[in-house]
């Protein structure tokens, strides 16, 4: 950590790192009180459910360097344990309150973890990734076909409210189980922040960075993958352990690919670069998944379109934008590059109106043709069997095309002075 | 005898659909470093382009064209797209490749709706080919290891005969020195990127009409592939045409076969019942666990042999 004055990071007391956590708190207590809606509840139970499942991704893919292709495997085995567990609370055969069961998932992860981790493990970079796609296939196989613990294609379906009500919560009620998901989520993010400063978390960096001189040192470096693989199974069978109360069934969707490629899709979208990356792509995934899927069934086209575009053009998330705002307005630049972007977005809104009706249209014409030609787009009602809407799609493609690039380029000049400046004050 | 001869002709034919698949793969993970997780897609994308084409111009010109097709959007994606991420290292690559299907499974999903399209075997290759003992070994299973195998040559001649092929020879081993004799190395990744995904969409096309075209052909393929490839030993283009046809036959044989564990052991003389302790694991018959059988092939093989078959390197 070279470049941060130590006294920074020592002080007893670190006023900016509790008024963060602070905040983060009060707004996970605020937000339900002001969004009373049960649809509300439910996307912010996802979205809690998620941030801790993409954190605990983004140790292995950001702190650890391992691209895996399989993270679901451990939240859907997780998920799968917690809801045996709570089947036998429930039939009071053991004894298990229900705010305790995430912690159930969790070691159900690790345990699987420590099983599939130690062959995972052995390799890193590209053929550490085929060997989870391998495990994930397998996981997935089993799942559809298992009927003893998986519960064949139906899946597993439990009911979580159980025992006696402590202090009138009887974990019925949508916000009740959001409190609960918030506490979990909360708890979480405090550990693996924690995790990412503890000798372990450091040398999993190095391992990342440059693993021949982590051997050097003395280091075994698949230990050390193991290692935080264990942690992060741990923690990723939490959120599972979280969906199997907020959903009340397991199916094998949960340990299905699509699940483990829903968790890249989201942490990479967030930023694997910072620590809070990982939240924010949790928040925008969940969005599309769950907001966005009421609106339009291409919605996982979107996402994969901003992906892609995320990938080419800011492989460092979302959150890599926000920091780079954030050092131009701690050195008072923000101010003359921001009517660039402005100029930039509108252009882009044009380009996405254009994207959307493009789209939408084909849609229609193709999947949905059963229900006519009409369709009613932004509230607007037209038939896309008709020239006029394409002809309308393809200007609006040229001229945000062209208005995007000119911004494009404004922006890039504008952004090189800047940087130049900052450069020759520093010298 | 019939079983055995049926379970081999079926699993070299679909042996060899698999290496027209992973020789694509093959070919552009030994040259460009990218594991391209999106040519299960480009395969998935040559039965629609073939499907589509095929209903105006019938279905053996579209057999020639939707590769082409195929193969120009392949060398698009890596001028515009793969060569953007290049710098960026292998797994922003792999990432990329990773959207990229997810984006074109979409794609296919807005274009030609999420059912099965009716792309059907065209009236020529219709009926039975041979007969092995009552059982009828259909023309469409002998087409498509034609195809296969004049792919595989003309792949080969391709590689070890022209002088494309010993500039993309050089180009693989020693890509600064190619460079320094002035040919355009990326352009050689464009070419071998074009062709490798045109090779997917030619095995999509046979796939397609063979078995089914629908939004979930690639999926299922994803997976399989890059067992082919890495049983194969990721850079050997032998390797992997011996993993294919291994995985074909394994798949073939296992269907067919009821074999368990329980089995095994009474024909060794110990008694297994449904009181013997893990007795749902001993019954397990060998024809319901077939489809797991590449995957646990794929992990044993990354623990004992990670070099894979006739690979060169472990990692």
């Amino acid at each position: 950590m070279a470049g941060v004055p130590s006294k920074l990071r020592y002080r007893p007391f670190n006023l900016g790192r509790w008024l963060t956590w602070g905040l983060t708190a009060l707004v996970m207590v605020v937000l339900p009180q002001i969004f009373t809606q049960g649809y509300a509840i439910t996307l912010m139970s996802q979205m809690g459910i998620m941030i801790v499942f993409a954190l605990s991704y983004n140790m292995l893919l950001g702190q650890g360097g391992m691209l895996s292709f399989g993270h679901a495997v451990y939240s859907g085995l997780g998920a799968y344990v917690a809801v045996h567990i709570l089947n036998l609370a429930g039939a009071g055969k053991i004894w298990m309150p229900l705010s305790l069961l995430p912690l159930v998932g969790g070691l159900g992860g690790a345990f699987f973890g420590v099983l599939f981790g130690y062959v995972t493990t052995k390799r890193a970079g590209t053929t550490f990734a085929m060997i989870t796609l391998g495990i994930a296939v397998l996981v997935d196989t089993w799942a559809t076909m298992s009927r003893a613990f998986f519960g064949g294609e139906q899946g597993v379906s439990t009911d979580r409210v159980i025992g006696k009500p402590f202090l009138g919560i009887t974990y019925g009620p949508g916000v009740q189980v959001y409190y609960l998901i918030a506490v979990w989520c909360l708890v979480s993010m405090a550990l693996m922040y924690a995790w990412s400063h503890t000798p372990l978390g450091r040398i999993a960096n190095a391992v990342r960075d440059n693993p021949e001189r982590a051997e050097f040192i003395g280091y075994d470096t698949q230990r050390v993958r193991w290692f935080t693989l264990i942690i992060s199974a741990f923690f990723a069978g939490i959120s599972g352990g979280l969906s199997t109360i907020n959903f009340e069934i397991v199916t094998p969707d949960v340990v299905s690919l699509s699940a483990s490629g829903g968790v890249l899709l989201a942490t990479f979208i967030g930023g694997i670069g910072f620590f809070f990356g990982p939240i924010l792509g949790a928040v925008v995934f969940s969005f599309f998944a769950v907001a966005l899927s009421n609106y339009t069934n291409a919605w996982q086209f979107y996402l994969g379109l901003f992906f892609v575009l995320m990938v080419m053009y800011a492989p460092g998330g979302i959150a890599s934008i926000i920091v780079m705002q954030l050092q131009l307005i701690a050195r008072k630049r923000f101010w003359r590059i921001a009517p660039h972007y402005l100029a930039a977005g509108a252009s882009g809104l044009v380009l996405l109106a254009a994207l959307i009706l493009t789209v939408e249209m084909t849609y229609q014409l193709s999947e949905n043709s059963a229900n006519g030609t009409v369709m009613n787009l932004f509230g607007v009602n037209f038939d896309c069997a008709k020239a006029l809407p394409w002809a309308v799609a393809v200007g609006l493609w040229i001229v945000g095309g062209i208005l995007f690039n000119l911004a494009r380029q404004r922006v890039a000049r504008v952004w090189g002075e800047i940087q130049t400046e900052l450069l020759q004050a520093r010298a | 005898m019939e079983f055995f001869v049926i379970s081999l002709l079926n699993g070299v034919s679909y042996g060899l659909l698999l290496f027209m698949l992973s020789s694509g793969l093959t070919l552009i993970f030994s040259l460009m470093g990218v594991l391209n997780f999106a040519h299960a897609a480009f395969y998935m994308m040559g039965a629609y382009a073939a499907y589509s084409l095929g209903l105006k111009i019938g279905f053996f010109p579209a057999l020639i064209l939707a590769p082409l097709v195929v193969g120009l959007l392949g060398a698009l994606v890596e001028r515009y797209g793969l060569r953007t991420v290049h710098p960026y290292g292998h797994v922003a690559e792999l990432l990329f490749t990773f959207g990229l299907a997810y984006l074109i499974d979409e794609i296919v999903k807005v274009g030609w709706g999420l059912t099965a399209v009716p792309f059907r075997v065209p009236a020529a290759l219709h009926g039975p080919l041979f007969t092995v003992y009552a059982t009828e070994f259909p023309k469409m299973r002998g087409f498509m290891m034609l195809v296969a195998l004049l792919m595989l040559l003309a792949v080969y001649l391709l590689v070890t005969r022209t002088r494309i092929g010993l500039v993309i020879q050089a180009a693989l081993t020693h890509p600064h020195m190619a460079e320094a004799l002035g040919h355009n190395v990326p352009r050689v990744f464009m070419l071998v990127f074009g062709g490798g995904t045109a090779l997917a969409g030619l095995a999509g096309v046979i796939g397609g009409v063979a078995f089914i075209t629908s939004p979930s052909m690639a999926d299922s393929l994803v997976p399989i592939m890059f067992v082919v490839v890495v049983v194969g030993g990721m850079v050997s283009l032998a390797g992997s045409f011996l993993a294919s046809l291994l995985i074909g036959l394994i798949q073939s044989f296992a269907i067919g076969l009821d074999w368990s564990l329980g089995g095994l052991l009474d024909a060794l003389g110990v008694a297994v019942n449904a009181h013997t302790p893990l007795y749902s694991l001993l019954k397990l018959q060998l024809s319901a666990v077939a489809p797991t059988l590449p995957y646990l092939l794929l992990v044993l093989m990354l623990i004992f042999r990670p070099k894979g078959l006739l690979g060169t390197r472990a990692d």
